[in-house]
Order: C-alpha cells, then structure tokens, then sequence
C-alpha cells in the first residue's frame, strides 16, 4: 500500500488545547478581513492568559483585549474599516488593561514577520526613522548600512510566533490552502515565521479539489507550513471571506454598540453570541440575522 | 452650476496629484479619492488608480462603484513594495497636524495612557520616508492643527532631516488641503505655509481655525484657491459622484 503525507485535521478545541498561557500568538488577514474568528472565539472560551497578540488588527484584537488574554499587543493599527475605530481596542487602551504595547508602522509589520520567517534576527528598512515608532519603541535599533553610502536604516526585528491562526478559504486535510478573495494578506508569511501554524477553513476538499476552480498561484499556504487544519465553515464571521461571504455589517454594528455600551449590554451580548461553543455562536448569529430581516 | 466648498476641495486635491506623472496615486478617504480620480480624468491621464482594495483600475468608477476594465493586482503586500519602490503619492487623513508638518493618527494625549486612541499609525511612519505624501483635514480646527502633534505617525520634513539621509532623502510631504485652505511646509524652518483660502474664507479665518502660526508668503495676503473649471464639474457632478456622497465629508 502507498503513503500519503499525514492527515492534519483536528478540531477547533483540539488546536486550541496545543496553546499555552504566555505564547506569542500570530493572527492572520488584515484588519476587519478573512480573521480565523472560530479560533479566536474558542480562545476566548479557553482558559489561557497572558497572550502576546502579533496582529493588523481588527475585533480578534478587540475580543482578545476585552477578555483580558492579552498581555502585550503588537499592531500597526486595529480598525473596522466601515468603524474605523475598534471600541474594545480602544477602551482597552484607554482604561490602561493592555499592559504592554508595540506600535509599529504596518510595513514594518510585514518585515518582522519576514525576518523571522527568513531566521533572520532583523532586516533594515527606512521606515520608522523619525517617527515616534523609535521613541515609544526606545529598545528598536537602527543599523548603519556597511557600504559605501553608510545609510542608517531601522533593524526591524524579526517578529517571531510560537503560533500562527489563519483562515483560509479551501484546505486539503495535509495543509494545503487556497484564498479565492482578492487579496492573500500575509498569511504565509504569519505560518512561515511560526514554530506552529493552524489552517481555518470554511471547506476541505481533496488536493486535486483546490485547482478545480482556482489557478495554482491562489495556493498560497503550503502544508509543509503548517501544523493542523481545521473545517470551520462561516468561521471568519463577521469579517470578510470573499467570494464565500463578505463582512456582516449589521453584526458588526451590533458588535459596536456593545463593546461601545455600558457593561451590562457587553455582557448581554458576550451571553448571546459567546458564552457557548462554536455551533452555538453559528446558531446565534443565524438567529440574529432572521431578526433583523 | 455653481461649485459648492467640496467641488473647491476636490479640485485643489486634484492639483496636489497633477505634476506626478505615472505614479500610484493612494487617496485615503472619500474627497481624496474624488480628487484623485477627477485628475486621472483632466490633469494627469498617466495617474495610476486603484478601486482602494487590490486592483488598478483602467479607468475611474464613480465613487464606491466597481471599475470594469482591470490593469493591475496591487495586494497589500505589493502595496509594500510600491511604498518602498518610491512611486507612489498618498493622500491620508490626519487627527492633528503640528507647525513642523508632523501628522498624527495614533493617539491622543500620552501615548502609554491615550485620552483617546486612535487608529494607530497605520503606514504613516513609512509612508513619509518613502514616498510622496499628501494630508487631506476636512475639519480644519485647532484641534487639528496644533503646536505639537501628541504622537508623530507621519513624519515632517524637519525630524526627517534629523533622522540622517535616509529619512530625507526621498521625503516629500507636498500638499495639505482642509475645507477651508491649501497649505504646504516650505514656510522658513520647514513649517506650515498657506497657499490659499478657498472662495469665501478670510486669512483670518484661516488662523482663527488654526491652533499654530501659518506662515504666509509676501506681503502677507493670500489668494483664493481654484474654482473648478466647468468641466470639472460635469466629470463630479454627472459622472464620479452624482450622488453627493462628498457632501458628508464638506457638507454645503
């Protein structure tokens, strides 16, 4: 009989049971688009704290911080696009719950990340200088390039991840993924500059199942990145899963006004929509779509 | 038909992105992107454009309507590279913006413990130090231009030469433009300059609405900006915003 590479499927509680209290957890997609929301819903049932949270944020950030799992933040921004402003996010910073910060210009984002997925302990580049990045940020250096030119450049560390969460749209059961939305983000890069990474997908299908409809280069994620692979159909949701579905705005907005309300309406809606596990939420959000019909 | 202050804004957008030749143009909000695509369309056929997302378009949609002829794929990442890359001009936002041309979209107050936090600086950081950089405030207040911006994002041309060669040598913010005026930093030490006042706004107005001194050139008066050509008003009115979505942004 032949062999075949390992079968990498698991479920959402079994990934989240690999995560420790203190990791250095990386959050794939960008802002308000194609976040791995079942995983960062099953952390937020789980019992782990004191996460270092590497993310271009959007509500993964906002839910983890309001939570209090999160110990350092490292962001370049957290918004909600169509809300530019992320309220747990902000309240969060504002009432001093997030105990240490790394602000970084969301270029510099992507460089740490590609550092450390080059086992690279930094890379230089211009951004940065003279911004206030170096002066909040006093421990980020800069380098004097060797050549002729002698140009003082910022050594980007390199932002290394105990472990990536990212959702794609396809995934074959070895790690294989594809994105069929318009943009890959950098969801290679978050698993490449990982020790672990886990795949959310709204579908797996057979390897031969990715390139039915989709040319090769959407392959973005190759299973030799990656750790598990999850099936978590709608589990982007409320951000964007292009062409699967786009962001629901009328939860989002409902997400607002919550983190944005008193703490009783927080509470009400963290029962509704977060208190079960991830069929429930499912169950939940369906429900408050047939509401607001 | 009689321009209205955001026909006025659109169009000394517009002049900011005129002499860019084939560059990516990045407008961060709703009259930049307006202003851009109405240049594209006049000024500067060669502007390259994008629906905001991660295609170039052929061609300039109305406002939030989709392109239909695609000429490029501009993802995030490749928007990276292009920043690094150097052609590209970027319009964004900004919360505050200091007598030095220092931008801020992080946070305000003391950056350990904001007031109020912001977006965070996003790729103002970068942006500055890269490529061309433009500012667009469509509420010209002296909240917004201050003394001293709390946190600097975007970095103005005099911590830019501070910062050594690197920093300077591709820095280049060129334009501000506010509902009420167009200002650049060539005033002496690299500070704010008024350009001009939009129809129907006084000098001092302008200073009135300013948190810090403007600096003006001459003999100290300042002449009003543009008036859109009629032309430019058809391409706003019947064809990129027929809607008046701008109107939010610099309501009548």
């Amino acid at each position: 009989m032949t062999k075949g590479p390992r079968d990498k499927r698991m479920s959402i509680d079994e990934v989240v049971a690999t995560l420790e209290d203190g990791i250095t957890l990386g959050i794939g997609g960008w802002g308000p688009r194609r976040k791995p929301m079942a995983l960062v819903r099953a952390i937020l049932r789980s019992d782990l704290k004191e996460l270092t949270l590497v993310s271009w944020g959007g509500a993964d950030v906002g839910l983890l911080v309001r939570a209090g799992k999160v110990k350092k933040l490292v962001y370049a921004f957290v918004s909600l696009d169509s809300v530019p402003l992320e309220p747990n996010f902000q309240r969060g910073r504002q009432e001093g719950t997030i105990p240490e910060v790394v602000e970084l210009d969301e270029g510099m984002f992507q460089t740490g990340l590609l550092a450390a997925s080059q086992r690279l302990p930094f890379l230089p580049m211009r951004a940065g200088l003279g911004s206030d990045v170096l002066v909040n940020n006093p421990w980020l250096k800069t380098v004097t390039s060797p050549y002729d030119d002698g140009q003082e450049l910022v050594a980007v560390p390199a932002l290394e991840l105990d472990v990536a969460l990212v959702h794609l749209n396809r995934a074959d059961r070895h790690g294989n993924a594809t994105y069929l939305g318009p943009d890959p983000y950098f969801d290679d890069l978050f698993c490449m500059a990982a020790e672990r990474a886990y795949v959310s997908c709204e579908q797996i299908v057979d390897t031969a199942g990715l390139t039915v409809d989709a040319p090769v280069q959407r392959l973005l994620i190759h299973r030799m990145m990656v750790d598990g692979v999850v099936e978590t159909p709608n589990g982007a949701h409320f951000t964007t899963c292009t062409p699967d579905y786009e962001r629901d705005e009328r939860f989002q907005r409902a997400y607002v006004a919550a983190a944005s309300g008193s703490d009783d309406e927080w509470a009400a809606f963290e029962e509704r929509f977060l208190s079960g596990d991830e069929t429930s939420y499912q169950a939940a959000v369906t429900q408050f779509a047939e509401e607001s019909r | 038909m009689t321009p209205t202050r955001a026909d006025v804004c659109a169009a000394a957008i517009a002049d900011a992105f005129a002499d860019d030749g084939e560059l990516f143009a990045s407008p961060m909000g709703l009259l930049p992107m307006l202003g851009v695509r109405l240049c594209r369309l006049t000024q500067n056929p060669d502007l390259v454009i994008s629906d905001g997302e991660s295609l170039f378009l052929a061609s300039p949609p109305p406002l939030f309507a989709k392109g239909d002829v695609v000429e490029g794929w501009i993802p995030f990442r490749r928007v990276f590279d292009v920043v690094a890359y150097g052609k590209r001009h970027v319009m964004m936002g900004a919360t505050q913006i200091d007598r030095h041309g220092n931008q801020n979209i992080s946070a305000i107050g003391d950056f350990a413990r904001p007031k109020r936090q912001l977006l965070g600086s996003r790729g103002a950081p970068g942006n500055t130090v890269n490529n061309r950089t433009s500012y667009w405030v469509p509420n010209h207040s002296p909240r917004t231009f201050v003394e001293k911006v709390d946190v600097v994002s975007g970095v103005g041309p005099q911590r830019a030469k501070a910062a050594g060669r690197a920093a300077s040598r591709y820095h280049d913010i060129h334009r501000i433009v506010t509902n009420l005026a167009v200002l650049d930093v060539r005033g002496p030490g690299d500070t704010l300059r008024l350009l001009s006042a939009h129809p129907g706004v006084t000098l001092d107005q302008v200073r009135e609405a300013s948190g810090c001194d403007l600096h003006v050139d001459g003999d100290g008066a300042i002449p009003q900006s543009r008036l859109p050509t009629a032309e430019e008003l058809v391409l706003i009115n019947e064809m990129l915003d027929p809607k008046g979505l701008r109107f939010k942004e610099v309501p009548e």
